[in-house]
C-alpha cells in the first residue's frame, strides 16, 4: 500500500518537474504540494458500491443462516424420535398405528404418508388437463381481452385464503359427496376436489409461461408446412413445452402436499389407512397442525410431530430437486 | 481494501440486532399464551385492563394448552393458559408452576338434530365413544349408524371428556376435529353424528344438546357438580408471579370481571363454584360442610 503511494508520489513529482501534464495545477499553488494521500482515497462512488455489496452479502448470509437454522431445528427435533425415543424408522414409515401418547410402539405415520401422496397425486392428475386446456386457450386461441380476464380470475383464485376453500369444502363439497357416494363425505375425495381448485391456478399460470416460451418461429414454420392449428399445438407447442409443463405440475404438487388448513377441514382427521376415497383419513399436515398445540415440547408426542414435519421438509426438498433435474435436462 | 469492507459488514451485523433490541422498550409487558378456549376471555380482559392501566401491555396468543404450559415452564412467557391440570401433562414439572384458576367451562355432548335422542345414560355415552354401540336405534333413536367425531388427541376438552366419561377406556379411532366451531358445523350438517363442545359454543338450535342421566346441560347444574362435565380454565405462572403479572391476574379474578365479562363470554365465575376438583378428579365441597346439606 505504502509502496504504491510512494511510486505514485514519485510519478507525480516527476511529471510536475518535467511539466509533461501542464493541466494539473492544484489550486494554482506550487505543484510540489500535491496531496497524494487524497488522490488515492476511495471516491464516493466506490464507497457506495462497497456499501451495496456489504448489504447484499449481509442479506445472503442472514438467509443462509435462517435456512440452516430451520433445517437444523426441524432435523434435531424430528430425529429425536428415533435417537432418544428409540422409535424404529421402518415402524415410523410403514406402520399405521398412530397414538404417540401411548408409547414409542404407536408412532406409525404410514396411513398419513399414503393419504398425503394420494390427495397430492389425484389433485395434480385432475388439475393438469384443465390447466393445459386453459393455458392453451389463453396463449393459442384468445389473445385479446378475454385472455387477460382469465388471467386475473386465475390470480384471484391464488389470493383466496385457504381457510375459505376449507369452509367451502365443508359446506358444499362434503355434503355433496355424502349425498352422491354415501358415508360421511369426509375423505380423500373431498380433499382432492378442494386441492384441485387450489393448485389449478399455480399449474395454469406456469403452463401459460411454458407456452409463451415456445418460439414464434416454430409455430410459423409449422404453419408454413401446411399444418393446421391443432396439428401445430399437438406436435410442436406441446412437445416443445413438455419439460416446463412437468415443472408446473411438480410446483402444483408441492403446493398440494404442503397445504394444511383446507385439507384438515375436509379430510376427517382419522388416522386410519384409507379404505376408499370417501373414508375419513388424515394427512401429514392435518395431523401436524391439529395437534402441535396440544403437545408439550420435548415429549414423545411432540417429537413425533416434528418427525412428520421433517418428512414434509424432506418431501419439499425432493420436489425442488425434481424441478432442478427437469430444468437441467431440457 | 477488503479489510475495510469486512469491517463495515461486522459493524452492521453487530448493530442491527442492537437497534432492534433498543426499539422495544419494556414497560410491564405481559405475554399470555395457551389454550384457545380461554383466549376470547383473556383478550377482552387484557383490553379492559390496558384501558385502565395505560402503561401495561398485555399480549394474548393462542397455540393450545401444551404450548402454554411448555412456554411458561421455559420462562418464555409470563402466563401460560391451559384447560387441563399441569400435573396431568408428561414433560411438565407442575411443582415449579403456580396454578391460578380463573373460570369454569362446561362441556356438553351434542348430536345431529335428526337422531331422535335427547338423553343418554353416562354408560351408553361411554359405549358410543368406545365403539360398543354403533346405531342410534340401540339407545332409543332412529335406525341410523352413529358417526363419532372426537376432538384432537391431547386437547383439553378431550382429556376432560375421556377422564370423566370413558374412565380410562380407549376411544375408537374416528374422525377428529380441532375446533369447537368446526365440530358444531359438522354435527349440524351430517346425519348420525355425535361429538362434544364447550358450553359457549352450544348456544344455537341447529344441534341437539344431550342430557346425561336426565340432567340438563345448564350452568347451575355445574356449580354443584350435578353436571359433571366441566373444566377449569387455568393461568399458570412460573413460580410466584411478578408484581405486574400478579396485578393482572388479580384483575381477572376481581368482582368486575367475574361478574360481567366471565358470564358474558359463556364461562362460569370461579367464585360461584360450590365444589372444587383436583387433578385426580376428586370432588370436594367448598365452604362449611353443615351449610351444604
Amino acid at each position: 500500500m505504502s509502496k504504491n503511494k510512494q511510486d505514485l508520489q514519485e510519478v507525480v513529482e516527476q511529471a510536475i518537474a518535467e511539466q509533461k501534464v501542464p493541466h494539473v495545477k492544484f489550486k494554482k499553488t506550487a505543484p510540489q504540494n500535491v496531496d497524494v494521500a487524497k488522490l488515492t482515497k476511495a471516491s464516493k462512488e466506490t464507497r457506495q458500491e462497497r456499501w451495496g455489496k456489504g448489504l447484499t452479502f449481509l442479506a445472503i448470509i442472514l438467509i443462509g443462516i435462517l435456512i440452516i437454522a430451520i433445517i437444523g431445528f426441524v432435523g434435531m427435533h424430528g430425529l429425536a424420535t428415533f435417537t432418544s425415543d428409540k422409535v424404529n424408522i421402518g415402524h415410523f414409515l410403514f406402520s399405521s398405528e398412530w397414538n404417540p401418547s401411548a408409547g414409542s410402539s404407536h408412532v406409525g405415520a404410514g396411513a398419513m404418508i399414503v393419504t398425503s401422496f394420494a390427495v397430492t397425486l389425484l389433485a395434480a392428475l385432475i388439475a393438469t388437463p384443465f390447466a393445459i386446456a386453459v393455458a392453451l386457450f389463453m396463449t393459442e386461441f384468445e389473445l385479446g381481452k378475454r385472455s387477460s380476464l382469465l388471467q386475473s380470475v386465475m390470480e384471484l383464485l391464488v389470493g383466496i385464503p385457504s381457510v375459505v376453500y376449507g369452509f367451502l369444502g365443508l359446506t358444499v363439497v362434503v355434503p355433496a359427496i355424502r349425498t352422491i357416494f354415501g358415508g360421511t363425505g369426509f375423505g380423500i375425495l373431498a380433499a382432492t376436489l378442494i386441492l384441485f381448485v387450489m393448485v389449478l391456478p399455480t399449474i395454469t399460470s406456469l403452463t401459460v409461461d411454458a407456452f409463451k416460451a415456445v418460439p414464434k418461429e416454430l409455430r410459423k414454420s409449422s404453419a408454413a408446412l401446411g399444418a393446421t392449428r391443432w396439428q401445430t399445438i399437438y406436435h410442436v407447442v406441446l412437445r416443445a413445452a413438455r419439460s416446463r409443463i412437468l415443472t408446473a405440475i411438480i410446483f402444483g404438487m408441492a403446493r398440494a402436499f404442503g397445504e394444511a388448513l383446507a385439507v384438515q377441514m375436509v379430510i376427517g382427521n382419522a388416522v386410519l389407512m384409507p379404505a376408499n376415497l370417501v373414508s375419513p383419513s388424515a394427512t401429514l399436515t392435518s395431523q401436524l397442525t391439529s395437534q402441535m398445540g396440544n403437545t408439550v415440547m420435548g415429549t414423545l408426542p411432540n417429537n413425533a410431530l416434528w418427525s412428520l414435519a421433517l418428512l414434509l421438509l424432506a418431501m419439499s426438498l425432493f420436489f425442488n430437486f425434481l424441478v432442478r433435474l427437469i430444468g437441467k435436462r431440457s | 481494501m477488503r479489510k475495510n469492507n469486512l469491517g463495515s459488514l461486522l459493524t452492521l451485523i453487530l448493530f442491527v440486532p442492537l437497534l432492534l433490541v433498543g426499539c422495544s422498550k419494556d414497560q410491564a409487558k405481559i405475554t399470555v399464551v395457551g389454550a384457545s378456549s380461554v383466549q376470547p376471555l383473556v383478550e377482552q380482559a387484557g383490553n379492559d385492563y390496558h384501558l385502565a392501566h395505560l402503561s401495561s401491555n398485555i399480549v394474548v396468543q393462542g397455540g393450545g394448552s401444551g404450548t402454554g404450559l411448555s412456554q411458561v415452564q421455559a420462562g418464555a412467557v409470563e402466563i401460560g393458559t391451559a384447560d387441563v391440570f399441569a400435573e396431568t401433562q408428561p414433560g411438565i414439572n407442575a411443582r415449579k408452576l403456580v396454578d391460578h384458576q380463573i373460570a369454569v367451562v362446561g362441556i356438553v355432548p351434542i348430536a345431529n338434530k335428526d337422531v331422535g335422542v335427547s338423553n343418554l345414560s353416562a354408560k351408553n355415552l361411554m359405549r358410543i365413544f368406545t365403539g360398543k354401540i354403533t346405531n342410534w336405534r340401540q339407545v332409543g333413536g332412529k335406525n341410523l349408524p352413529i358417526i363419532v367425531i372426537n376432538r384432537s388427541r391431547g386437547s383439553g376438552t378431550r382429556t376432560i371428556f375421556e377422564d370423566l366419561i370413558l374412565q380410562g377406556k380407549e376411544a375408537i379411532n374416528s374422525q377428529e376435529q380441532d375446533s369447537n366451531g368446526t365440530v358444531k358445523k359438522i354435527v349440524s350438517s351430517t346425519p348420525g353424528t355425535i361429538s362434544y363442545i364447550s358450553f359457549p359454543y352450544a348456544n344455537d338450535s341447529h344441534i341437539q344438546k344431550l342430557s346425561i342421566n336426565q340432567v340438563k346441560p345448564v350452568n347451575h347444574n355445574i356449580l354443584t357438580n350435578k353436571w359433571p362435565l366441566w373444566a377449569y380454565e387455568h393461568m399458570y405462572t412460573k413460580g410466584k408471579p411478578s408484581k405486574s403479572t400478579a396485578a393482572f391476574i388479580d384483575y381477572v379474578l376481581s368482582e368486575k370481571v367475574q361478574k360481567n365479562l366471565v358470564p358474558k363470554t359463556g364461562y362460569l365465575s370461579i367464585h360461584e363454584m360450590k365444589v372444587s376438583r383436583d387433578s385426580k378428579n376428586k370432588i370436594t365441597k367448598i365452604g362449611d360442610p353443615h351449610e351444604q346439606k
